[in-house]
């Protein structure tokens, strides 16, 4: 028996909108959250059943999160100068926040790598949760988790080589 | 990293541990763990608007505070198919399984029907105009209830009698029953129907919120 919808949203609307603006910017962060609410509206009474309502939901955001990226490349915005780096700053630094681009390099992960990502460090999710989602194994869920940070790795690398090229 | 805050009890895990800068960064970025406050999440989205331009939104349902106590009011395209003394969350669950699960809370929708309501208990409004749908009663549910409608603002009638104009003079009982199962309260005025003798039986809200409705009708007999 599936809940009214109105309880997704009350149980599940932190969690919606904070992987929306990871994964899908602080731009097009609310957009995607709209965007993720209308499909889990539109798709919610097909459901066979109640259970791992959660994943399923946090699935769609995933989902959602990205139609905004292949919107953005299909029709290129034209972009201002690039916002200046502030000279000497670490990675992770907090005061870099703002312009800290690295959850456009998980948007670029393969699909479950992405959710996996996503649900792990924007989230907090324990893998049970994750493997839940995704519709794997808790040992597939870490295997996803830590494939994704070696992509991440080696594409930080590329990223800040070119940076320090420029 | 030394003299950062302590790492936060999530990385315990091997996966975690391996690249624990990069999984620093990324939760520092969105704002894992952080308050709302911080992470500018301020309410639950309201999804009512969107969802009904959408033609997504199936059950529109709210709560109103009225002189008999809060009442959950309800409605689909076809009209209002709730006005109940029960628990919003309780209606909110048996509509999901009898209309549909897309149920959102949506007072901007429901507006009309808690402006008629306001009217009705200020002693403006006697005859609601809003369309009900009876589709939560059973078919001799609806019969009944439609018969209501001859039963003005003001008056009162008896089970019996009732039975009698559905052509059923012994179903009085099946009457009472069917008024009983009354999903549009208030607005389909099963209050007015009252025993034999005059005495005001049973009623969903209470006898005394049966009381107060005719009172606030102005009632003559009984």
């Amino acid at each position: 028996m599936l809940p009214p919808f109105y309880e997704l949203v009350d149980a599940y609307w932190r969690d919606v909108a904070r992987l929306c603006l990871a994964l899908a910017g602080p731009d097009d962060g609310e957009d995607a959250a709209q965007r993720a609410w209308l499909n889990a509206l539109r798709a919610y009474p097909s459901l066979k059943h109640d259970r791992n309502l959660k994943g399923w939901l946090l699935t769609v955001a995933a989902r959602a999160a990205m139609d905004g990226h292949r919107d953005r490349a299909r029709r290129p915005v034209p972009m201002a100068d690039p916002p200046e780096r502030a000279a000497g700053s670490m990675p992770g630094d907090p005061s870099e926040l703002p312009g800290d681009e690295i959850w456009t390099l998980v948007a670029e992960l393969p699909e479950r790598e992405r959710i996996a990502v996503g649900l792990r460090y924007a989230l907090d999710q324990p893998h049970a949760e994750i493997a839940a989602a995704v519709g794997v194994s808790e040992a597939m869920s870490r295997r996803l988790v830590s494939d994704g940070l070696a992509k991440l790795r080696v594409a930080l690398g590329r990223t800040e080589e070119k940076d320090e090229d420029e | 990293m030394n003299d950062r805050e302590p790492m936060p009890a999530l990385i315990d895990d091997d996966v975690d541990q391996v690249d624990a800068d990069l999984v620093t960064r990324l939760r520092l970025v969105a704002g894992a763990g952080a308050a709302d406050s911080d992470t500018g999440l301020g309410a639950p989205p309201d999804l009512s608007e969107l969802a009904g331009r959408a033609g997504l939104l199936d059950v529109a349902i709210d709560s109103v505070d009225t002189p008999v106590g809060r009442l959950v009011i309800a409605a689909t395209e076809a009209g209002v198919i709730t006005c109940s003394y029960h628990d919003q969350d309780e209606v909110a669950s048996r509509l999901a399984v009898a209309v549909s699960p897309r149920v959102l809370r949506a007072p901007a929708r429901l507006d009309p029907v808690r402006r008629e309501l306001d009217d009705y208990f200020a002693g403006r409004l006697t005859r609601f105009t809003a369309p009900v749908d009876l589709r939560l009663a059973s078919e001799f549910g609806r019969r009944v209830l439609t018969a209501l409608g001859g039963i003005g603002y003001g008056t009162t009638t008896t089970y019996g009698t009732l039975a009698g104009r559905l052509g059923r003079p012994s179903a009085a009982r099946a009457v009472g029953h069917a008024l009983g199962a009354n999903p549009v309260c208030v607005i389909v005025p099963c209050h007015r129907v009252v025993g034999a003798d005059g005495r005001l039986t049973g009623y969903a809200g209470g006898v005394e919120a049966k009381r107060l409705l005719l009172n606030l009708e102005g009632r003559r007999a009984g």
